[in-house]
């Protein structure tokens, strides 16, 4: 295996678009370490984007908030203008293991990793967070929901490195929220997840939504019947159980020892009721 | 292939050589000889192999000793002053906040990090900042003692 720690994306980008058989982008290192000492991957070449420099920033921008692909999760609960205007966000990813490896894990990772049960990218899909791409042939911008499509892949072409997640401007009156489920109280991948993002009138009427789900199919899942399901509402209890409905309808989860099918399917209509109720009650709801 | 470093660990400037997939821990331990980071799971899970990394808190299983490279590591080695121990060390002993020691330097380590942010730590935030280490032989309660106990003294000194 050979190391290399290029120090623009250009430089890490033609590295990747050269390699001969399997390399591996290196951010946080808590995923991609983990599956190099199990023996599932052995890569030929791992890409360091941490010497970047570019790509450790979190730029407030006009109309966007930029967070590099080398951000860490620790560095995003301590940017206090992000945690205001994206709290189910930051919340999502503060959710991501013990200390030591908030001080490491990304979220670009997370996206990248592309496990349906990954923390923040459920909370990226609510939010409408859009992904920005590097490669040999130029860039190019995803919806967060577009980069994984199986677990553990990506439609990332060959040389191509995500460089930034750009969260939109937060509006007035809305507000996001992101809650998981586990059978312990921290630290366990979740059973399934909900991110709800929405924005309300001044009369406290939603008039958008984004729902999404995770932990429930191979993918996270943006639930745009869920959404139809809460807008024009105050969130009252009818538009509860139609969110509710819409969301369990969406699922098409795995059985395993965490989580039966009828278990999550259930759950996610939970979860996904109480972060509407706290994204509304965040966005200024009563 | 093999790679260069240059880095410093306890505040004392070291070169090493080492194959592009060896982790850090496994450089402090079978290349430099700092045995005082232990690999409990090799996964991240257990916090033993705890290291400072630029003042972030990391485990060192899930570095690669290449990205060591002009960083800035503390280790548990560097935590008493000569033979003088560390407040936390101290309190350790005292309080018998160790039985067969495996996770002893990760808990220091953890525990140093957590103090430095926040000198006044609650229980709560203890018991949070050393989640992400995991002790199989005295259970917690003794841990957070020393850790409370070591605070109190550090913050009087």
């Amino acid at each position: 295996m050979e190391y290399t720690a290029p120090q623009t994306t250009k430089d890490a980008v033609a590295i990747l678009a050269q390699a001969k058989g399997s390399a591996h982008v290196l951010a946080g290192g808590s995923d991609l370490l983990v599956r190099m000492k199990g023996g599932f991957i052995e890569p030929d070449l791992v890409v360091d984007i941490k010497r970047i420099k570019n790509l450790h920033q979190i730029k407030h921008n006009a109309n966007s908030i930029m967070i590099g692909a080398a951000v860490s999760c620790a560095q995003m609960g301590a940017n206090k203008r992000l945690k205001k205007a994206w709290p189910g966000v930051v919340e999502a990813a503060n959710l991501i293991g013990s200390d030591q490896i908030q001080g490491r894990c990304t979220i670009a990772g997370n996206l990248c990793n592309a496990s349906p049960a990954a923390d923040s990218v459920p909370a990226l899909i609510a939010a409408g967070a859009r992904v920005k791409i590097a490669g040999p042939k130029g860039r190019r911008t995803l919806a967060a929901e577009k980069v994984a499509v199986a677990p553990g892949k990506t439609c990332l072409r060959k040389g191509e490195i995500v460089e930034y997640i750009e969260l939109p401007k937060r509006v007035a009156r809305s507000a996001d929220a992101y809650l998981r489920f586990i059978p312990r109280t921290e630290m366990d991948i979740a059973v399934v997840s909900a991110g709800v993002n929405l924005t309300l009138d001044r009369k406290g009427v939603i008039t958008k939504a984004r729902v999404a789900l995770g932990a429930v199919a191979p993918t996270a899942l943006l639930v745009k019947a869920a959404a139809k399901a809460i807008i024009g509402s105050s969130l009252d209890e009818q538009a509860l159980e139609k969110l509710a409905l819409a969301c369990s309808a969406a699922c098409r989860p795995i059985d395993d020892k965490r989580g039966t099918v009828e278990y999550r399917t259930e759950v996610a209509a939970v979860l996904a009721q109480r972060a509407a109720k706290i994204a509304y009650s965040r966005a200024g709801g009563k | 292939m093999s790679q260069l470093v240059s880095t410093i660990i306890n505040n004392d400037s070291v070169e090493f050589a080492c194959e592009a997939h060896e982790t850090l821990l496994e450089v402090l331990r079978d290349r430099l000889g700092l045995t005082g980071a232990k690999e409990g799971c090799g996964t991240g899970d257990c916090g033993a192999c705890s290291v400072i990394l630029d003042g972030a808190l990391v485990c060192s299983c899930l570095v690669l000793g290449a990205e060591a490279q002009d960083r800035n590591i503390e280790t548990v080695e560097g935590m008493a002053d000569g033979a003088k121990l560390h407040p936390l060390q101290t309190k350790f002993l005292e309080h018998a906040a160790l039985q067969c020691g495996i996770c002893t330097p990760g808990f220091l380590i953890a525990a140093k990090a957590l103090l430095t942010n926040n000198p006044d730590p609650t229980e709560e935030e203890i018991r949070y900042a050393l989640a992400g280490n995991l002790c199989r032989c005295t259970g917690y309660d003794k841990i957070v003692r020393a850790v409370q106990d070591a605070a109190k003294q550090m913050r009087r000194a």
